[in-house]
């Protein structure tokens, strides 16, 4: 059996990494992933792992210095939040085309501006037309499970795509939760040795990447990026199946929460999901048949799964903790409502823009959420889909 | 040994093939050639490339000019890209995962708008951080690639498409930065500038040095673009015959802050002989603006006496 911790979600991802050893880390420092490379700094001194910590001068040389070492047949990874992704914005989109299995632990914080440290999920919504898979975690446990399943799929010869886990900033990354980690043994040999086909440290074979690629083929090549974004669907359930033999831990495309009877239903991501549970549990006393379907796997979007384990609601609330700013609802309402029609759904929904900037969002919040899917089921109508949830009105 | 270039051409076949679509007369190609038969045979070389035209005329998918590993991701970050890949054969090396008796040169190529401007900060971090690389700018003073737009690399009055000759203002109004001097304030092990000149032994000895100095080196070598400098593309090397002769491009290398001008012109020929095979700076020879050609001389000059001052008191006792 595992090892029963108390870790900060930080010291979570920092473990996993331990764990995983690969062979380059490239990061910049910036609230509140700060902590990752801090305590992996100290395994590199403190000789624990082989890694080169390459403590780049800003993100969008961590990202370039990722790519570098990952193009030349390392394994590599980083950390980052907010603006530290915007500034690599321009990298992440160069690293998922060269089809380098960079896998990232993203602390999410709300992107600037004006200035704000705190939690929402605005940095991982811009990314995610990016080509990265991006994978959320409700709990510590999940974005220290997450991180061990990433190489397994980034790496896959059907994939070959950056990695993101998501966990959220201070909510998760900063508060100390019981955890149960995977003997060193184990991981190492579920993480298994990275071996690249192509790789430019490779002198029997010298291959040149990232080309001026025109009109007659960046098309072919864009697609061939899709495609490996609709094949990672397949490998990240198969390496869950692996990983709930080594851990006894299930994980799908989504953790469907009470819903399968449920009559009014939550989206969400990440650790409001665990306020949501709170709820559903107190409104289930109460006889109201409340559930919660928490995305883990954002990119690849699981849109035909997400359509169907939703069809039989009357009412949903899709909750996105970034607002989009384009008058038409936030990017999981989106995805999910798109899903929803293409699958002929026929299910009231409602999109909640909510906890921007760190705003607490609690379980009363979260309730008045439910009444109002009461309320619309029995008007049987959406008059404002697009709502804000924990807004001060005045 | 002494420098013999015949038989370094024949000894040490081309690692950067013909087929590329530089243009005639470009300064860039013949650097990069030669900078790449400093190379022992033996070595693999790891090379990134900094966008710019060097990189959108050599690998253009699928073909390829370069016959070592080459990588290009960005405009601004050949440096940091490159860094990454030499920490990973650091890593690589140490855990065994890659062949004790090979071994990786790492080379960066840039543009001046990939060096001195967008890519500075990379290029500071990486040289400070003390990778074992060597970056090399080819500086052809202005953005070619995106059409003749000045850099900081441009010198002053240079007419280029966002510094325009104009009624008013009569080119670029800046002198030029000195990234050289730049690079040697990182203390790094060895720094040199240098230009295809005298049968390429200036370059090719620096190069060697560069390349085979343990640490983080930097090249500055003068590439002139026929086209944003408007000469005919067979007189590429007479310009930079007369970029040295000059002394607007001093040839001077630094070892452990020991300053070394790698070549005296026994007599230094006036800037006018620089400036007037160039389009560039054709205003500055209309009558009544002879000012401009004063006061580029005197920055010339200006520059040739420190770097003299520099020499003697780096290496005196």
């Amino acid at each position: 059996m595992g090892i029963r911790e108390r870790l900060s979600g930080n010291e979570a991802a920092a473990t996993a990494m331990k764990q995983i050893n690969p062979d380059v880390v490239a990061a910049f420092p910036i609230t509140p992933s700060t902590e990752i490379p801090q305590y992996f700094s100290t395994f590199v001194d403190n000789g624990q792992v082989d890694t080169e910590f390459v403590a780049v001068e800003s993100e969008h040389s961590a990202m370039s210095a990722c790519i570098g070492a990952e193009a030349a047949g390392a394994r590599a990874m980083t950390a980052t939040s907010a603006n530290g992704l915007s500034l690599m914005w321009e990298m992440i989109y160069i690293a998922s085309s060269l089809r380098l299995p960079i896998v990232m632990s993203l602390v999410n914080r709300a992107v600037s501006g004006p200035l704000n440290i705190h939690n929402d999920h605005s940095d991982a919504m811009g990314a995610r037309d990016s080509g990265w898979i991006q994978i959320f975690s409700e709990t510590n446990q999940e974005a220290y499970d997450n991180l061990i399943m990433a190489h397994r799929i980034a790496e896959n010869k059907n994939v070959m795509l950056p990695l993101m886990v998501c966990q959220d900033g201070f909510i998760t990354s900063h508060s100390i939760e019981n955890i149960e980690l995977i003997e060193d043994e184990k991981v190492k040999e579920f993480v298994g040795e990275y071996h690249p086909e192509h790789y430019l440290l490779n002198k029997k074979e010298p291959i040149a990447i990232g080309p001026l690629d025109v009109q007659t083929y960046l098309f072919e090549h864009k697609y061939g990026q899709a495609e490996a974004m609709r094949n990672a669907k397949q490998v990240i359930l198969d390496v869950a199946k692996d990983f709930e033999k080594m851990t006894g831990r299930k994980y799908g495309l989504f953790e469907e929460y009470k819903l399968d009877d449920a009559e009014i239903a939550i989206v969400c991501m990440n650790s409001t999901a665990g306020t949501t549970k709170e709820v559903v549990d107190d409104l289930r006393e109460k006889g109201i048949k409340a559930g919660l379907l928490k995305i883990r796997v954002f990119r690849p979007f699981p849109a035909e799964e997400v359509a169907k384990a939703l069809s039989h609601l009357k009412a949903v609330a899709i909750l996105d903790k970034a607002d989009s700013v384009n008058g038409a609802g936030g990017a999981l309402f989106e995805d999910v409502t798109s899903a929803m029609y293409i699958n002929k759904d026929n299910v009231l929904a409602s999109s909640y823009v909510y906890g921007i900037g760190g705003r607490d969002t609690t379980t009363k919040e979260i309730e008045s959420v439910f009444n109002d899917l009461i309320e619309d089921s029995k008007k049987d109508k959406i008059e404002n889909p697009y709502r804000y949830l924990g807004l001060r009105k005045e | 040994m002494a420098y013999n270039m015949k038989e370094i051409v024949a000894q040490k076949p081309s690692r950067f093939t013909s087929g590329h679509r530089m243009c005639a007369g470009c300064g860039a190609p013949p650097v990069a050639r030669m900078i790449l038969r400093a190379l022992k045979p033996e070595d693999h070389a790891v090379i990134a490339n900094a966008t710019g035209c060097m990189e959108v005329s050599s690998f253009i998918y699928p073909y390829t000019a370069w016959t070592d590993s080459y990588i290009h991701t960005a405009f601004e970050c050949a440096a940091a890209t490159l860094s990454g890949a030499e920490a990973a054969y650091k890593s690589m090396k140490k855990q065994g995962k890659l062949p004790n008796d090979e071994h990786t040169k790492f080379i960066a190529f840039g543009g001046d708008g990939g060096t001195y401007d967008i890519g500075i900060q990379s290029l500071s971090g990486a040289m400070e951080r003390g990778h074992d690389m060597t970056y090399v700018c080819y500086d052809n003073g202005a953005y070619m690639n995106t059409g003749i737009q000045r850099s900081s690399a441009t010198p002053k009055f240079a007419d280029t498409t966002t510094s325009p000759a104009g009624s008013v203002i009569p080119g670029k109004m800046q002198s030029r930065k000195d990234l050289t001097e730049i690079m040697e304030a990182h203390h790094l092990p060895y720094v040199a500038q240098t230009i295809a000149y005298m049968n390429f032994k200036d370059l090719y000895e620096k190069a060697e040095k560069a390349i085979y100095t343990e640490g983080p080196t930097f090249l500055n070598v003068l590439s002139p673009c026929p086209r944003g400098w408007g000469y005919p593309t067979e007189d590429l090397m007479t310009i930079n015959k007369l970029a040295v002769e000059t002394c607007y491009w001093p040839l001077y290398e630094i070892e452990n802050g020991k300053y070394k001008i790698t070549y005296k012109p026994a007599k230094k020929l006036p800037i006018e002989e620089f400036l007037k095979p160039q389009k560039r700076f054709r205003h500055m020879f209309k009558p009544g603006n002879e000012w401009m050609i004063e006061e580029f001389q005197k920055e010339v000059d200006r520059r040739w006496e420190d770097l003299l001052r520099l020499e003697e008191m780096s290496n005196k006792e």
